[in-house]
């Protein structure tokens, strides 16, 4: 009883170490998104081409597609934007723009200067379709399967590592569920 | 002369300028005072999610000014601290909040002190207690050594 007494102070500090030594290799930036597995919210937003024309969530459904927050204030948008421009060319699903907290006629100049990797842009001045999918910062970038359901939030960058390991497998495992439903 | 004292007048001008910059949620009016109150309180236990050690009133992010302008309008709309939480949550999880809900995922945070301090409890009592057998054993004499004792004091009470 007496050693057992006595090992007490190096179990509880073997428990604490070990958790502490996790948490070194924890990113506190990575959030879980609550929305993922939801439907994408209801918005009507303008088209960043075309003022007159409004969207809204159901322009998105359909396919399985990739919903990509981006603004000219954004510094890692632009480090992505040409491994966006590249993804556009491959074909592999539709890319849609969303122009965050940015200015109509910059955000154009940018598009018709660097290229225009998206299928279509959606305008949110005001950030408010950004606040109903929990975007904190731009870049930030969400899969959406073919029923209009979220089911990845990726926040950061997209590199060639990001979307070999994890956007491209998961988007493939989708249009994989896609055809599926679509056959039955 | 007149040149500097020109330059700093026309600097000082300058810094004004930039005080002027406030975004509306600075400005916002609130209805009541009452209003204010709570939609500050409330904006005070709302973390940002951007700036992450910073309340929605303390952080100057693009996304804490969105959200602190949330809290505002929905408190001066009526709605109730849990429906306005329950925005939040449901948008940016649970880590906005500063004061954790009580379920499975933190029990331990909410329970783990009061086990901790129950298991302090436990190990104190039983260190008392094995000291007090320690001392009790020690008091009472052996015959031998009560015998010893005796004799002393036999011993001093003849001789004197």
């Amino acid at each position: 009883m007496k050693k057992f007494v006595l090992f007490i102070p190096l179990v509880l500090f073997l428990v604490m170490g070990g958790f502490l030594y996790k948490g070194l290799f924890l990113n506190p930036k990575v959030l879980d998104s609550v929305l993922e597995g939801k439907p994408v919210p209801a918005f009507q937003l303008e088209r960043l081409e075309v003022p007159s024309e409004v969207l809204t969530e159901k322009d998105l459904s359909g396919k399985v597609s990739m919903l990509n927050f981006w603004a000219t204030w954004c510094p890692s948008c632009k480090y992505e934007h040409p491994y966006l421009l590249m993804l556009s060319k491959r074909n592999l699903l539709p890319i849609y723009g969303i122009n965050y907290r940015d200015e109509r006629a910059l955000a154009l100049k940018e598009l018709s200067t660097l290229g225009d990797p998206y299928t279509t842009n959606i305008f949110d001045k005001d950030g408010r379709l950004g606040l109903d999918l929990g975007v904190y910062g731009a870049p930030e970038t969400f899969i959406i399967d073919h029923n209009g359901i979220i089911r990845y939030r990726y926040a950061g960058p997209i590199d060639q590592t990001v979307w070999t390991q994890t956007l491209y497998p998961m988007i493939q495992q989708l249009q994989a569920e896609a055809k599926v439903d679509g056959a039955s | 002369m007149k040149f500097i004292s020109k330059m700093m007048i026309a600097c000082t001008g300058l810094l004004f300028t930039l005080t002027v910059m406030a975004t509306p949620v600075d400005t916002y009016e609130f209805k009541s005072e009452k209003n204010q109150e709570r939609a500050l309180s409330l904006a005070h236990q709302l973390r940002c999610p951007q700036c992450q050690n910073q309340n929605l009133v303390d952080s100057n992010s693009p996304v804490a000014q969105d959200l602190r302008l949330e809290v505002y309008k929905m408190v001066d709309s009526g709605k109730s601290e849990a429906e306005i939480i329950n925005f939040m949550t449901s948008r940016y999880g649970d880590f906005v909040l500063y004061n954790p809900k009580l379920d499975s995922k933190t029990y331990i945070l909410w329970l783990g002190p009061f086990g901790l301090l129950i298991l302090g409890l436990f190990i104190g009592f039983i260190f008392v207690r094995k000291q007090r057998i320690q001392v009790t054993e020690s008091t009472t004499l052996s015959t031998e050594q009560q015998a010893e004792l005796d004799a002393l004091l036999n011993h001093n009470k003849t001789t004197k």
